[in-house]
């Protein structure tokens, strides 16, 4: 079979799948008596039509950011981590522990604290799916699935029973001090001149987008991240050169862990301001899309947290003004993994055979 | 042979014949594997098939057997046109075929695999019985015992062969293809296999024997058909050729296995190893208490039928399996198991390792050749840039310098190791391994699927190399290279080393029955 | 201590809650047994529970609901057959994406019926499958132990709940004691040796994954129509993976799963009762510990601390021919 050029295996590739994605929606919506270009229209106008539909865009792309690159370094190691949304749920443990502990001075402090415990108990919920697989070959995707629903009972048992304070009703934190707070976009110079108005987006875009230089340079410059790629393409032969499969499983579910922990401060930290049940909101799960669709490289996942991004707040904004509901948004996001992630094959078939026929046409032109 | 080959030629159909093919064809791309086959195997023959690695032995016999569709040519069986677009067709049309790498099901019994896709209705037990007795029957006229409600696991691996033989009859099978039939097997079981065949032939069944072993097409065929880079070059009468005939049309020039190579200067010794003993996953014991020795400026061949324990040894001593016993290089111990006993502390200690298999140990497929020429050798200074990050670009310089050294072509550092011939990836290996400079040389297969000339410069690198005064321990399941190539020759059967040979003074013949386990009176010059 | 009337409820419930487990678990298990994985039980679940409790709605027949149900099952089933073995995609990523598009269509398709914001409107009469009385419950009523355990546990409930607990030995009996069953089971183990053997991959994956669909069909019209009263969104919270939490548990086994699925609905009709719960260990226990129980015990069987799982030796693998 002819090989495809580069090019198009990078950039074809995923943009004829979110072609046929967004065909399958766009039937979809004509199935159930909804116009298609209507829905387009006000998806985009309140996604990107106005500073303000980018601040929450921007937001959504913030948490997709974290969660994509948190499945893209496992899946470089060969694992498939669909326990981000359980990760993330105990990274906003982290976060809110931090938060409440002290009275902080000033948010750049809070920050790099809420940073660093949102990380290690993201970290830490990996863990453990990590050590069964590296050691008792526990199928990670199995186990961290269960992580999921053992992380969504250990929050509500938390948030009921022991961080709800005296006499609120509703299972959630004491709000964060108010030093803990992180400018939002509109509240930092020069941002505000575009963001006149109060926006969810904070300061985690910033980190978010370093953390997509960190992965990179982690993945494609580092021994660790040399190893963690030799492994994840065959484990047999990172035995022959010595490549430790336990390390290398441990510290790669670890660093994904931690990424999809860091998400929370974008939401727990940076919107709500206190832990709240399902503080995630299913960001852990769009991670494998943004991964799959961002081919695996930060650049490409930033792009596909972006377009997600689009996706979540023009969905939010199609229940808002449409009768279509928000749940839109969650066949879209099925149909993106469907196209890009197991029908890949299929994709590239399609695109194999359209560049047959034009070689086949080129070579009859010179002929 | 003329004669013979005057028959083949025929345009008749109706000649006895199982099998006629005519003007087969089959592309895998750019890849020529069957360039228009025209070859007859008459009823009731053993009919062997021979060739190199690559030379399209197994593409045609797929063809037969329905996994593969010919772009052109006929097939006749029985002298009728046959189409077989699918095995259930090839197995309608009495083609059997017992592939090199068994399709049993492991937890199932011997029965419940023999019925597999033959079964009689829907339901099992009338089947199972009829099996059963069916099996009792083949067990007597053929020599094919086995128990019938073993689980495949748990049989040796010439009984599972049976099982695969038994399956064809069980189907009423007239024609059996095997594909390699003896690369798994003992010589024991080797001899045993040609007699149930023999006793097939003898019953009117047609048998095509697939192999790139001279001693076997001599022994157990009538008729011979040699195949070369997809073509089929003769088709001869056994017994008016010779092993030296067929090998010269195999290769398509006189076989020249001479190495140049000097008299060995033996110094101190490198590698010391004492009572070496390995188990597998399973807990079988592979390694039965090795014990070796090689100095600086020799090359111990390790000579043995596949699965005698060879590979264990190297991965023992590699560092990919945990062993017990004492192994000392340059006099200092290595850690055999636990921390210190990776890959990683085997390549710091001076032990460089050209695996016996490339694709799975030897190179990750997708990375680039740059990234490959670093495998093993990732922590090594020279790559480093700085504490945190590597020195890609030293690592691309350096690659480009291997690659004009050892002649890989193409010449080009970023393209994947998948997009490299088999022979040019093995120079890539060998390339990275050799160019440490280790004080002891581990190369297992050197030369398997690899094209003649990237064989000759190989070889040529292995003696440099002894000449540079290193230690090398040579596993191959090639005789002849093993002969050519080795200072002493030790021969592995069952995990244990049978004897320690000089090349000068051995021969084909020992060395054979040492493989076979007949241990000879061990001689002293080798020593 | 918890008294006997109460056991029995819990019993009860335990039987009403295990049953749409054990329909999902066995549908997992003819699938995984062939080889391919399957994490869409859930959303393979969600989309028949919906199709159901739409098609009851407007039929007023609980039967139609049932062939609706495991209609919108297959429909499934068939696209991740199509991923998984025609186009050889990888098994679980299908499985996820076919999950999150189920979460969503559900949800638009019934709010685009029924405009109840994505639930179907409530079933009564014959449009839900209602309990049956077993011959001679009444009757039997009054023998001590055994005449109430008979009469409220075992009976009264709905024709899908029998159906249930009778594929069980069904299973058992396709898979070990038929041709089909030892094609299936030599597919998911060696794949060569049953396309070798002249029989198709292709056509006994999909066969098992069909199965995969009609079963979790089932589940699914169970929810809506016998369990619940209609559909509502995300109605089988988890279910599909506790199912699939089961299957591991009972290592790929039919009676093994019918026990982990009992094992399982006992831990949620406990956690409906957590006074009984309280009452019989003398501590408070967490609700939510109850809720996580399964995919604890699960997370304990998969790393080895209570047995060993090994799952079907080509299971996830896509099948492409050796040269």
């Amino acid at each position: 079979m002819d090989r495809l050029p580069r090019w198009a295996d990078v950039v074809l590739v995923p943009l004829i799948s979110l072609l046929f994605a967004a065909i399958i929606s766009a039937l979809v919506l004509l199935a159930i008596g909804q116009s298609p270009v209507e829905a387009f229209k006000v998806m985009a106008t309140g996604a990107v039509g106005s500073a303000y539909g980018w601040g929450y865009t921007l937001y959504y792309a913030t948490s997709f950011i974290f969660t994509g690159l948190a499945v893209t370094v496992a899946f470089h190691a060969g694992l498939f981590n669909i326990g981000g949304e359980g990760q993330a749920q105990l990274g906003g443990l982290g976060v809110a522990l931090v938060c409440l502990s002290l009275p902080w001075p000033h948010w750049t402090l809070a920050l790099l604290a809420a940073t660093a415990g949102a990380a290690l108990f993201g970290a830490a919920w990996a863990a453990i799916p990590a050590y069964l697989q590296a050691k008792r070959g526990s199928h990670i995707v199995i186990t961290t699935i269960m992580f999921n629903y053992i992380a969504a009972a250990l929050l509500v048992y938390l948030l009921v029973d022991v961080l709800r304070p005296a006499g609120q009703m509703d299972p959630a934190s004491a709000r964060f001090p108010v030093g803990a707070k992180l400018p939002a976009l509109n509240d930092i110079p020069g941002f505000d001149l575009i963001f006149t108005k109060p926006v969810p987006a904070n300061v985690t875009l910033f980190v978010a987008l370093g953390m997509a230089v960190v992965v990179w340079a982690i993945l494609w410059r580092t021994r660790l991240g040399y190893q963690m790629r030799a492994f994840g393409k065959s484990e047999a032969a990172a035995k022959y050169a010595g490549i430790n499969p336990v390390r290398i499983t441990i510290i790669a579910m670890l660093l994904s862990g931690a990424l999809a922990g860091m998400m929370s401060i974008n939401n727990v930290m940076g919107e709500a301001e206190r832990l709240l049940q399902n503080s995630s909101e299913g960001a852990g799960f769009i991670g494998i899309a943004v991964a799959l669709m961002g081919r695996n490289h930060p650049i490409g996942v930033v792009l596909a947290a972006l377009l997600f991004g689009f996706l979540y707040q023009g969905g939010a904004e199609l229940g808002l003004w449409t009768s279509i509901p928000i749940e839109m948004r969650i066949v879209v996001q099925g149909l993106v993994i469907l196209f890009t992630g197991a029908l890949d094959v299929m994709v590239r078939m399609i695109l194999q055979r359209i560049f047959g026929l034009f070689r086949s046409f080129k070579a009859a032109g010179v002929a | 042979m003329d004669a013979l080959a005057k028959n083949m030629g025929r345009r008749a159909t109706a000649a006895p014949f199982s099998i006629e093919l005519k003007g087969i064809s089959k592309a895998f791309g750019p890849v020529q594997a069957n360039k228009d086959i025209n070859f007859a195997v008459p009823k009731g023959t053993i009919h062997g098939i021979i060739g190199e690695n690559g030379a399209g032995k197994s593409t045609l016999m797929s063809i037969l057997y329905g996994f593969y569709k010919a772009d052109s040519g006929q097939i006749f069986v029985n002298g009728q046109l046959t189409t077989i677009p699918d095995s259930q067709s090839a197995i309608r049309a009495g083609i059997g075929m017992v592939f090199q790498h068994f399709k049993l099901v492991q937890n199932f019994t011997v029965l419940e695999n023999i019925i597999l896709g033959a079964e009689d209705g829907a339901l099992l037990n009338t089947s199972l019985s009829k099996a059963r007795r069916v099996l009792r029957e083949l067990a007597q006229e053929y020599e094919l015992d086995v128990d019938p409600d073993a689980l495949v696991e748990d049989l040796s691996v010439g009984h599972q062969q049976r099982v695969e033989i038994l399956k064809a009859l069980y189907r009423q099978a007239d024609i059996l293809i095997l594909d390699e039939p003896t690369g798994v097997l003992t010589p024991d079981e080797a001899d045993h296999l040609f007699r149930i065949l023999k006793g097939l032939k003898d019953q009117g069944k047609t048998v095509i024997l697939i192999t790139h072993k001279l001693r076997e097409i001599m022994e157990a065929t009538d008729n011979v058909s040699v195949m070369r880079r997809g073509t089929m070059v003769a088709t001869v009468k056994t017994a008016e050729t010779s092993p030296e005939a067929l090998a010269e049309l195999m290769v398509g020039r006189k076989v020249l296995l001479e190495v140049d190579k000097g008299t060995p200067n033996p110094g101190k010794v490198v590698l010391s190893v004492e009572n070496l003993r390995v188990r597998d996953e399973h807990g079988v014991e592979r390694l039965k208490g090795i014990s070796l020795e090689i100095r600086a400026g020799e090359i111990l061949g390790i000579a043995g039928v596949a699965g005698n324990g060879q590979s264990e040894l190297l991965a023992a001593l590699g560092g990919m399996m945990w062993a017990t016993g004492r192994v000392t290089l340059n006099g200092a111990e290595l850690p055999l198991s636990g921390a210190g006993s990776d890959g990683q502390s085997r390549r710091a200690a001076g032990i460089a390792h050209v695996p016996e298999d490339r694709h799975h140990h030897g190179l990750i497929l997708d990375f680039s050749a740059w990234e490959n020429m670093a495998f093993g050798y990732h922590n090594a200074p020279q790559y480093q840039k700085n504490a945190l990050f590597m020195d890609n670009d030293a690592l691309i310089a350096d690659t480009e310098h291997k690659m004009a050294e050892y002649d890989v072509r193409p010449p080009i550092p970023s393209l994947a190791a998948k997009s490299f011939s088999g022979g040019n990836q093995q120079k890539i290996v060998v390339a990275r391994e050799m160019e440490r400079n280790p004080d002891l040389l581990l190369i297992g297969q050197p030369t398997r699927g690899v094209d003649i000339g990237a064989i000759e410069f190989i070889h040529k690198q292995i003696i440099a190399l002894r000449d540079a005064g290193k230690a090398i321990l040579l596993v191959s399941v090639e005789l002849d290279e093993i002969m050519s190539l080795s200072d002493r020759i030790a021969v592995m059967f069952d995990g244990q080393i049978m004897g320690l040979r000089d090349p000068a003074t051995t021969n084909e013949r020992e060395l054979g029955l040492l493989m076979a386990g007949v241990a000879g009176s061990s001689s002293g010059a080798a020593a | 201590m918890m008294d006997y009337a109460t056991l029995l409820q819990v019993l009860d419930t335990t039987l009403r809650l295990a049953t749409p487990l054990l329909l999902a678990c066995l549908a997992g298990l003819y699938s995984e047994r062939a080889g391919i994985f399957d994490i869409g039980l859930e959303g393979k679940m969600l989309a028949a529970a919906m199709a159901a409790g739409a098609a009851a709605a407007l039929t007023g027949s609980a039967w139609a609901g049932l062939l609706a149900g495991i209609g919108a099952s297959l429909v499934f089933a068939a696209l991740h057959g199509v991923a998984s073995i025609t186009f050889r995609g990888n098994q679980l990523i299908s499985g996820v994406a076919l999950n999150f598009l189920s979460s969503g269509i559900t949800v638009l398709v019934a709010q685009a019926l029924f405009r109840q914001g994505g639930r179907t409107p409530p079933l009564t009469g014959n449009a839900r499958f209602n309990p049956i009385t077993l011959p001679g419950a009444e009757a039997l009523r009054d023998i001590p132990v055994i005449g109430p355990l008979y009469y409220e546990v075992i009976s009264g409930h709905s024709i899908l709940v029998y159906m249930a607990f009778s594929i069980v030995p069904l299973t058992w009996w396709v898979l070990f004691r038929t041709r089909f069953g030892l094609r299936l089971r030599a597919v998911g183990e060696n794949p060569a040796a049953v396309d070798t053997a002249g029989v198709s991959v292709v056509a006994l994956r999909f066969a098992a994954v069909g199965i995969t669909g009609i079963l979790c069909g089932l589940a699914g019209a169970y929810m809506a129509t016998a369990l619940q009263a209609g559909f509502g969104r995300e109605m089988t919270a988890g279910r599909g993976y506790i199912a699939l939490a089961a299957l591991i548990f009972a290592k790929w086994r039919p009676v093994a799963a019918m026990w982990a699925c009992l094992l399982f609905g006992f831990f949620q009709a406990l956690a409906l009762r957590p006074d009984v719960v309280q009452a019989v260990v003398q501590v408070k226990v967490p609700v939510p510990f109850l809720d996580a129980l399964p995919y604890i015990l699960t997370v304990l069987v998969l790393a080895g601390f209570v047995g060993k799982a090994i799952p079907p030796r080509a299971g996830g693998e896509p099948y492409v021919k050796e040269r």
